[in-house]
């Protein structure tokens, strides 16, 4: 499992890149959805996110899931290679698997990669 | 196998858990007087008098085949069904209600479903077909949802011709309660034409609808209509006549959508009104907001053609309340009537069915216009169903029609108060000439009396 030490991470296995403002999802998170199918961007550039607002709907072969926004700000980019390239976020969910960026963010309260690691363990149980 | 999934100890247990003592516990709320109510019933028939009894029934029963000559479509039409059909449908692999999860034992029916879907795309000129839809007015509403759910509910406008199928429209209502329906005016001038919606299409519109075969049986080109819709971002959907298409220009090739429609002409009784199919297809980039069950085709692990459920994952089993659509429910059988249905006649069977249809349907109405106090009420080109204004109230003259064991047509006032005194007539290839002529001699007598 993957999971960077320069990102912050939620409970429902989103990180967040406080350097460049990017979110998306976990490794964690991808292997358990398995193959991913759809990807579905739900905001637009411009719009305003909080922590528990869905930014994206993703499909795998085997479950649904909506991916929820990790820290608050202004959406100011949207992956648009997503949606016509969905198994990106199985291959590469750090990097080319980011789904949107923002501006001014405030991600205050989330984990970090050490605290993540052992959240993801305890459910592994 | 018994299938009962808990003992006596199980039950005793949650009982406890629960604090109740017995199960007539949980009823007590219920006062004991209507807890087992004495039904009025006759006392048990053996099998033969119930067959007996059964068969008395249904002798009152009045049917196309061998009582009534029908000259009623409406949405639901009398055509010859190929024996092969029934014999099919009724083989125990293919008689079961089990939804086909494990394609390791479900090959034959995946693979049956896929070739409906394959069939019905060819019939529409669509990208996918999903299967299905319980009828063809649940299948429009669909529609509505998957538009809906395409402009995350960002527009909330729906257009409907009121020329769509009058039952259709108020299932439509039933189902946009809280968004805009536009166009749903039975008072309409029914005369205008698609141009008619032009004005109605604004940027806060997510779908326009239009029939095809209207509901008065004409045939309109929506080309223009789908590309001044596409030029306001929305959707199009055309609900289509399956026999229709055999003859003229597809909806996929106008541009639209969404196809979808009534199945029951392929191959499916007029049974009373039910059940029916209700297919639905659409293009590729719209295929995650697509509802209702989906096969697709692939290959083994040995490198076989197989066949499997794909993309489930936007069904209601699994996204649960943030599914498009609450009914992935199908009557799976009457798709595979008319997956049946369609292979036997094929493409040139099936284009036949449809220029008999058309031929019979212009000879009659072109006898019926020559009766007096008759006359045909529109004229846009027509399929196989025609208006008809008439000297008398519709009742009257379909009462004297049954008289002769003939069922008129549709009494188009009880749906549009501006066609009082009109009649919807269909012609299908069951009707032979002798009986067309025999209807206009009817229909002059009546106006005579």
């Amino acid at each position: 499992m993957n999971i960077p030490t320069n990102l912050k991470y939620t409970k429902t296995d989103e990180w967040f890149d406080p350097g460049t403002g990017a979110m998306g999802l976990s490794d964690y998170a991808q292997g358990q959805l398995s193959d991913i199918v759809f990807v579905e961007i739900v905001v637009a550039v411009g719009e305003t996110v909080a922590p528990g607002k869905a930014i994206a709907s993703v499909e795998s072969v085997k479950a649904a899931a909506e991916i929820y926004a990790s820290a608050s700000g202004k959406v100011v980019a949207v992956n648009e290679d997503l949606s016509s390239n969905p198994e990106i976020l199985n291959n590469d969910p750090y990097d080319q698997g980011w789904m949107v960026k923002l501006e001014g963010a405030d991600a205050s309260g989330l984990m970090d990669a050490a605290a993540y690691v052992k959240y993801c363990e305890e459910r592994a149980h | 196998m018994t299938y009962i999934p808990h003992s006596p100890k199980e039950r005793d247990a949650m009982l406890a858990a629960i604090g109740v003592k017995s199960l007539e516990d949980l009823f007590k709320d219920i006062p004991a007087k209507h807890r087992f109510p004495k039904l009025d019933l006759p006392p048990a028939l053996t099998e033969m008098e119930a067959a007996a009894e059964l068969e008395e029934l249904s002798i009152g029963n009045e049917n196309v085949h061998t009582d009534l000559v029908s000259f009623l479509g409406a949405g639901a039409y009398s055509h010859y069904i190929p024996a092969a059909v029934d014999h099919i449908l009724r083989r125990g692999e293919f008689y079961t209600a089990y939804t086909p999860y494990q394609p390791e034992i479900s090959q034959g029916t995946l693979q049956a479903i896929f070739e409906y879907q394959s069939l019905i795309c060819a019939l529409t000129g669509m990208e996918v077909s999903n299967a299905s839809h319980y009828d063809g007015a649940t299948a429009v509403a669909e529609a509505a949802n998957m538009a809906y759910a395409q402009f995350r509910g960002k527009r909330n406008r729906v257009v409907i011709s009121p020329t769509v199928h009058p039952q259709y429209r108020a299932t439509m209502r039933t189902y946009v309660q809280g968004m805009e329906l536009a166009g749903d005016d039975p008072k309409a001038d029914l005369d205008a034409g698609p141009e008619a919606l032009e004005g109605l299409i604004d940027e806060n519109t997510a779908l326009v609808i239009v029939q095809y075969p209207d509901f008065f049986g004409r045939v309109y080109d929506f080309t223009k209509l789908i590309e001044l819709a596409h030029g306001k971002g929305a959707l199009v959907c055309v609900t289509a006549n399956p026999t229709a298409l055999a003859l003229f220009k597809t909806p996929g090739e106008m541009g639209a959508d969404i196809v979808v429609g009534e199945g029951q002409p392929l191959g499916i009784p007029l049974s009373f009104g039910g059940p029916y199919l209700g297919f639905f297809t659409t293009r590729k980039q719209y295929i995650h907001k697509m509802a209702g069950r989906l096969v697709g085709e692939t290959v083994d692990n040995r490198g076989q053609r197989a066949f499997v459920l794909t993309l489930t994952a936007r069904e209601q089993h699994i996204k649960r309340e943030r599914a498009i659509s609450n009914i992935c429910s199908n009557q799976g059988l009457m798709a595979l009537a008319a997956a049946v249905y369609l292979s036997l006649l094929g493409q040139t069977g099936l284009r036949q069915v449809a220029e008999l249809c058309y031929h019979k349907a212009h000879y009659a109405a072109g006898k019926i216009s020559k009766v007096k106090g008759y006359s045909l009420c529109f004229e846009a080109p027509f399929f196989h169903e025609f208006s008809v204004c008439c000297p008398k109230p519709v009742a009257e003259i379909n009462e004297a029609l049954l008289e002769h064991g003939f069922l008129g047509g549709y009494d188009l006032g009880q749906d549009y108060p501006l066609l009082k005194d009109h009649m919807l007539i269909a012609v299908t290839e069951m009707n032979t000439k002798d009986e067309i002529d025999a209807l206009v001699d009817l229909l002059a007598e009546v106006n005579h009396d």
